[in-house]
């Protein structure tokens, strides 16, 4: 054993020299990869069965961007309906009031427990049900009214089936952001004199909306490739664009391709605004500080 | 001229009686110590003067005005949140936790409520925003994010927010409690300047020392009810109850003269 005292210097001139860690597999698996792209694009090129030329005469045909704008336009309908109903939601969910939050909590029961393309089929022939819709006095008369079937065109049936059942999941995703969201928050705004509405909407749901942003792109992202549903209720967005066009021409592979490179572009749009979005409202966020170690023991040598 | 009037105050979290029946009158530009163990009710009544939490039964005024409620033929109706919002204009708080707004720079913290609440020009309330800022020793801060700033700092930022109201009554919920011992003194400074220049102010300290220095009197609370009250010569020098002295007894308080 040596004596406890000042660590004996090696030598005072050159510090030990250090030796990064060694990955030996890191080359053999670059090979791999690229050898398994390399095949991949090779296929794309050579396989007759792509039909290249077909996808590059389809892509900007009109029924096509016909199709991407109705995939497009149904997206932003449903999915502003659905935030709009979702914030509701979730602030019902979260009131004392009994009323209010059993009603949330039975919207979610129903519209996330039943499939949306039953809900879908189930708005289209709302007809069935209620042959005409207006507005009256309950249990009396209808004073305005109008044929179901005028107005639940396959575009509305698809907005209120795709909207209804997104507001239930993005309830969830607000209620979970508003009640991430310290309550000293709010008690420091009620302690300058905001009232309940200033509260909420300059304190605690622009906290919340850091939150909610990721989840809520993520829902967008899914909505878009969900709108395909509505292809059952005959409403030609981009997928149902595709089927028509490979159900006269017999080539579904490059027809699907078409759409799914729009799909894609849309996604890719997408991911870049909600990187730019999540800079911006992430101003002043930080990850926990860290906290210096000063407590850092150091063994003792024998 | 009395500022806070506080009379048989109740309040019941449950089964859990926290306010027995206090009453106390709060002059104009006193400031007053709350102290006594965790649990005696203290924050809960600083907490109810200005309706952070409701009353059961008793009475609060402020400047002769009932806070969060409405005198109605011998009862005091409760307030909707929005009118009680009127009455916390001129009232300012400071938590343990700071509570700054998170997502807005310390400038930012101060100038929302004279805006939104005062409609305070947003020019001169930034002008006020910086002059409390440099009050509180952070003028080069008024740009920072909360996160970016230390315990001490941002406390004192929150000090400044609720200055900008320009307040009648300030409340301190243990403002020092959540720092680090070496941040402690920066905050006690600043509120020992604010106590100087004549503020109204109430707070709940386990500052003994600092009770002892700045507060008129010192108010000590046990079981929901008001034991002692006095000057601190008097209040902690000479503890009149076996609760007081064993308070004291159990912090590392030592008052000159006292053995």
């Amino acid at each position: 054993m040596t004596a406890v005292g000042i660590a004996p210097d090696i030598d005072e001139d050159a510090p030990a020299t250090i030796r990064p860690r060694r990955n030996r597999w890191r080359w053999v698996i670059v090979i791999v990869v690229a050898f398994i792209a390399a095949q991949v694009i090779y296929g794309l090129f050579t396989n007759k069965a792509f039909r290249w030329a077909t996808y590059g005469q389809y892509l900007f045909s009109e029924p096509i961007l016909d199709g991407l704008a109705t995939t497009i336009l149904l997206t932003i309908i449903a999915m502003v309906l659905a935030i709009v109903l979702g914030t509701l939601l979730a602030v019902w969910r979260m009131s004392s009031n009994r009323a209010l939050s059993g009603f949330a909590w039975f919207y979610a029961w129903i519209f996330r427990g039943t499939p949306t393309l039953v809900q879908l089929v189930f708005f289209f022939n709302l007809a069935a049900l209620f042959p005409r819709l207006g507005i009256g006095i309950p249990f009396g008369p209808l004073l305005v009214s109008t044929d179901t079937n005028a107005l639940i065109t396959p575009m509305t049936a698809a907005i209120l089936g795709l909207g209804l059942n997104e507001a239930a999941y993005m309830s969830e995703i607000i209620r979970g952001g508003l009640m991430s969201v310290a309550r000293g928050q709010t008690e420091a705004a009620r302690g300058l004199g905001l009232t309940p509405w200033q509260s909420f909407r300059r304190i605690v749901f622009p906290q919340a909306v850091r939150v909610i942003t990721p989840a809520t792109f993520n829902q967008i992202i899914g909505m878009l490739k969900y709108t395909s549903l509505v292809s059952v209720l005959s409403l030609g967005d981009l997928l149902y664009a595709a089927e028509q066009i490979y159900s006269r021409n017999f080539q579904p592979i490059p027809m699907l391709l078409v759409a799914s490179t729009w799909y894609l572009v849309c996604t890719s749009v997408l991911m870049i605004g909600q990187y730019f979005l999540e800079k911006r409202i992430n101003r002043g966020a930080m990850p926990t500080a860290t906290r210096s170690t000063r407590l850092r023991k150091t063994e003792a040598m024998a | 001229m009395t500022l806070v009037h506080i009379d048989k105050a109740h309040k019941r979290f449950g089964d859990n009686h926290v306010l027995r029946g206090v009453s106390l009158d709060v002059a104009n530009g006193e400031v007053i110590s709350l102290i006594g163990r965790s649990g005696s009710g203290k924050t809960t009544l600083l907490r109810c003067i200005n309706h952070l939490e409701s009353l059961d039964a008793g009475r609060i005024t402020v400047a002769g005005e009932s806070i969060g409620y409405r005198e109605q033929g011998g009862t005091l109706a409760e307030l909707p949140e929005r009118k009680v919002a009127i009455n916390r204009r001129r009232i300012g708080i400071v938590f343990q936790h700071f509570n700054l707004f998170p997502h807005m720079t310390a400038l930012e913290n101060i100038v929302e409520a004279p805006i939104r609440v005062l409609g305070t020009k947003k020019a001169e309330a930034e002008r006020y925003g910086r002059e409390l800022l440099d009050r509180v020793g952070l003028a080069d801060k008024a740009d920072a994010y909360p996160s970016t700033l230390s315990g001490g700092q941002q406390q004192r930022v929150a000090i400044a927010r609720a200055l900008a109201m320009r307040p009648m009554l300030m409340l301190f919920d243990e403002p020092t409690s959540a720092l680090d011992p070496e941040l402690v003194g920066e905050v006690l400074d600043v509120m020992r300047s604010l106590a100087d220049e004549g503020m109204t102010m109430i707070v709940v300290t386990h500052e003994l020392r600092f009770a002892s220095e700045v507060s008129d009197r010192i108010v000590f609370m046990n079981e929901g009810r008001i034991v002692e009250v006095g000057p601190p010569a008097e209040v902690l020098a000479a503890p009149a109850t076996d609760a007081l002295r064993s308070f004291l007894s159990r912090s590392s308080f030592a008052v000159p003269g006292r053995s």
